[in-house]
């Protein structure tokens, strides 16, 4: 178990030597991108003296590394700031947005995740069958078409022929639970057709390589039952390869459901940091791309974490 | 006509349904259309109160503000009207009307106007209005600290002073007849003043709503203001708005039920959204306007010719067709909206001529023209399609356009005034004087044709200070034709702004001057 916490910590602080190094990069590409905030908030109507006043009170007019260092100085501090556009504070306008997004993922993740593995269990207990291929062939359709293209079709199908579910995901903060569900159902299941897939087809892969070995056929031979051999001789081998898709897929949910988000209409983080780069608001896009780094680096480790405590062989070293 | 009128007044309190009356209207000898018209004015005198509108509004970003100084977008300015009132208003057939100025009165020289203030007007802090407050809301967009939007336009103001409680003196640094038009502005909203700052941040206002919560690219909640001063307005008891940028989001919501109404239908499929029973298409047609604009410093388009040349060049039915699918009127070749009061009428429709575009190119010494047209979707939707189609119409005339697609982050900085010539649209101004000062004037920091006329510059002062309509009209006629003959303008077409309404809204003549009834809809519609 000490192994186990040595990593988690070494990793921690890997973590955050990554955050920093993403910070930078992000602060760097924003100030490549042409135009700054003054710019962009006036857009047609600018003025020279306009643009320079909104500079000056924003301190734009500060060189771009004593501007990174304020910042910098003020998040080691843990004050995100304020966003320059609107003056609001950055904790105020990524809180409820924070938990609309992990709220979607959270419910996109416990639709898809048991869905995936089931199919992918039964895709390999009836391999080649007519039910493989069908999962198969509809997975793979999903995942390929564009998501803003299966949202419309679910729209189509659930909220303007068969009026089932809103058009849009109209989410206020004192929703209760099962309304709120009502209402990100549709943008949880066009995520849920998205990473199906994946996952379905990882764990089927991984299953199917290890039905080939040695002690699966032992197994075979005994007489076992093929749904047993499977779930309780093939599964626990394979869950490793398996984790890790999961969690990537996991991750993804979190950071890149910016499409589903414009299609439904759902306040998330996504739109906020859209938003953010295309008014050069520094601050914001800042804070955002911490976020999902930090999403990235939480997620790896947890997949690192479980695929060790999987594996037998891996906790216990020689 | 007895029997017409009885009908009237059965459909009038609600005791016949509007097909009813459709159907008797039409069995009387009425047109489908005259049936329909009379339905909407009846049901125009008769606003109802009550029940939550919910807009779905194609613009909104979580970096909006409440300070109408940068208001940006539709979705903060319909927000702005709700909960604000300006000095005066266009009221919703194009007239100036007062709002929370009584009265106006200018010095024969239209140098000083004196603006009485209502009396008895709350804000929704519970505080009276004052001249000081208004004093307060102008100086926010003066001054060299200002980031208003609205600076330039409030720049020929010298002094702004109060006399007494209720009267504001504003001088001017020279006449200006259209003065009252400007204070209508949707920046110049009054705000209440706290130690002679105006409070921008708050969201307080006089207007008919207050502002219960404001998500930034979300959605606000508004409620009915009860002290609200105007008589016969604001009949909702809420409002809700919601952003919704994607135009198929927003269609599914309105055809769904979701939303009352929405702004920027997809004029692709708008025919087919009309089709739905529960949908209307509203179309305003106002001032808003797209252009492709030529920088007259810079060869060639310094030659008069080859821009004459340009501007005979282009079928402009077939961009309206194309590109509006209809939903505008041909543009000629100057800013001013067929529903401006002084838009020369008379002045010959420019058509596209591929033997005039011959003879200016030869009047201009060249037997072929090469040019660069810088567009991209940020300057208007569609820009690109039209530069391309702009391109196949002038190829005829030997004229080779090169269309240059630019990126659309960043394009109001880095093309538009710097490239020496793209497709720019213009929201379009309530006065000739306003639109020409902001785009035409010499030296004005937007004049992006960078057109410098001293004949229509000198015309420019003289109108604006002319108190007498008949000679304005002259000299903005004549203006008119300087820039449609000799500026660095092509106006090919003017946009409608096309809404979609369910069939439960209802709403007197809608304001062309802005979308969604000159950003009054809250306040002025109700349901039926």
């Amino acid at each position: 178990m000490d192994q186990i916490l040595k990593m988690v910590a070494q990793r921690l602080a890997l973590g955050v030597v990554t955050l920093f190094v993403v910070s930078l990069i992000i602060f760097s590409a924003v100030q490549l991108l042409p135009g700054d905030l003054a710019e962009a908030i006036l857009g047609q109507s600018a003025t020279p003296e306009t643009v320079a006043a909104f500079r000056r009170e924003l301190k734009l007019d500060l060189p771009a590394h004593e501007r990174y260092f304020n910042w910098l100085f003020g998040i080691i501090q843990g004050d995100l700031g304020r966003s320059l556009a609107n003056q609001r504070e950055i904790t105020e306008l990524i809180g409820g947005r924070l938990l609309n997004t992990l709220f979607l993922a959270a419910l996109a993740a416990a639709i898809a995740v048991p869905l995936s593995l089931t199919l992918g269990i039964l895709a390999a207990l009836y391999r080649n069958s007519f039910y493989d291929r069908a999962v198969n062939v509809f997975t793979l359709s999903s995942i390929s078409f564009p998501e803003f293209f299966v949202a419309y079709i679910l729209i189509l199908v659930f909220a303007v022929n068969l009026g089932m579910f809103p058009s849009i995901s109209n989410i206020s903060g004192n929703l209760e639970f099962w309304e709120r569900v009502y209402r990100t159902i549709l943008p949880a299941l066009t995520l849920t057709l998205v990473v199906v897939a994946h996952m379905m087809r990882m764990t089927r892969a991984a299953i199917i390589n290890l039905l080939a070995s040695p002690y699966i056929e032992m197994a075979n031979l005994k007489g076992i039952k093929r749904g047993r051999v499977i779930t309780h001789h093939a599964l626990p081998n394979a869950l490793s390869p398996i984790i890790n898709v999961i969690v990537l897929n996991l991750a993804y949910l979190v950071v890149g459901v910016v499409i589903v988000e414009v299609v439904f209409v759902y306040p998330g983080l996504g739109q906020l940091m859209v938003d953010s780069v295309s008014k050069r608001d520094i601050p914001v896009v800042q804070a955002c791309s911490l976020i999902f780094a930090a999403t990235y680096v939480l997620l790896n480790l947890t997949a690192d974490i479980l695929s060790i405590l999987s594996n037998p062989r891996l906790l216990h070293p020689r | 006509m007895r029997d017409f009128d009885s009908c009237k007044d059965l459909f009038a309190s609600g005791k016949m349904t509007r097909r009813d009356f459709m159907q008797r209207a039409m069995a009387l000898g009425a047109t489908t259309a005259l049936a329909s018209t009379m339905a909407g004015q009846v049901m125009a005198a008769t606003p109802k109160k009550g029940g939550r509108l919910r807009l779905g509004i194609g613009h909104g970003s979580t970096t909006d503000t409440l300070d109408p100084a940068t208001y940006e977008n539709l979705y903060v300015q319909v927000m702005g009207g709700a909960a604000h009132n300006k000095l005066t208003e266009i009221g919703n057939t194009g007239d100036l009307v007062s709002e929370l100025a009584e009265s106006w009165e200018p010095t024969p020289d239209a140098i000083q106007w004196r603006f009485k203030l209502r009396k008895g007007v709350e804000f929704h802090s519970g505080k009276t209005l004052d001249a000081d407050d208004v004093v307060a809301s102008f100086n926010h967009h003066r001054g060299d600290d200002s980031k208003s939007a609205a600076k330039p336009i409030v720049d020929p103001i010298e002094d702004i002073k109060t006399d007494g409680k209720d009267t504001v003196v504003f001088t001017m640094k020279s006449g200006n007849a259209d003065f009252p038009f400007i204070v209508s502005d949707y920046h110049l909203a009054i705000l209440p003043s706290k130690d002679g700052k105006a409070d921008a941040t708050s969201g307080t206002g006089t207007g008919g709503y207050t502002i219960e919560k404001y998500e930034p690219g979300v959605r606000t909640a508004l409620k009915r203001f009860p002290n609200y001063w105007k008589s016969g307005k604001a009949h909702f008891d809420e409002a809700e708005m919601l952003s919704i940028v994607d135009v198929a989001a927003r269609t599914n919501a309105l055809t769904t039920g979701e939303i009352d109404a929405m702004d920027r239908v997809d004029i692709k499929t708008a025919h087919l959204l009309a089709r739905k029973p529960n949908v209307n298409i509203a179309e305003t047609s106002g001032t808003a306007h797209y252009t492709f604009a030529m920088r007259t410093d810079t060869p060639p388009f310094d030659n008069n010719h080859v821009r004459l040349a340009l501007k005979h060049a282009v079928d402009r039915e077939a961009l309206l067709k194309t590109i509006l699918r209809g939903h505008g009127v041909v543009g000629n070749d100057h800013p001013i909206g067929r529903s401006n009061r002084f838009h020369a009428d008379d002045l010959p429709q420019r058509s596209y001529d591929i033997d005039k575009a011959k003879f200016h190119l030869k009047k201009a010494g060249l037997s072929s023209l090469k040019v660069d047209l810088s567009a991209a979707d940020a300057a208007f939707a569609g820009a690109v399609d039209a530069a391309v189609l702009f391109k196949e119409h002038a190829a005829k005339a030997g004229i080779d356009i090169n269309v240059v697609r630019e990126p659309n982050d960043g394009y109001w900085s880095n093309v538009w005034l710097k490239k020496p010539w793209c497709a720019v649209y213009w929201g379009g101004r309530p006065t000739e004087d306003w639109m020409f000062s902001t785009a035409y004037a010499a030296g004005a920091p937007w004049n992006d044709t960078f057109w410098e006329h001293e004949r229509f510059n000198k015309l420019l002062i003289q109108a604006r200070a002319e108190l007498d309509e008949a000679k304005r009209r002259d000299m903005y006629t004549e203006m008119q034709r300087l820039v449609r003959d000799d500026g660095g303008v092509l106006v090919p077409m003017f946009n409608n702004y096309v809404m979609g309404l369910s069939t439960k809204v209802a709403h007197d003549t809608m304001g062309a001057n802005w979308s969604l009834d000159g950003f009054r809809a809250i306040e002025r519609w109700w349901f039926a």
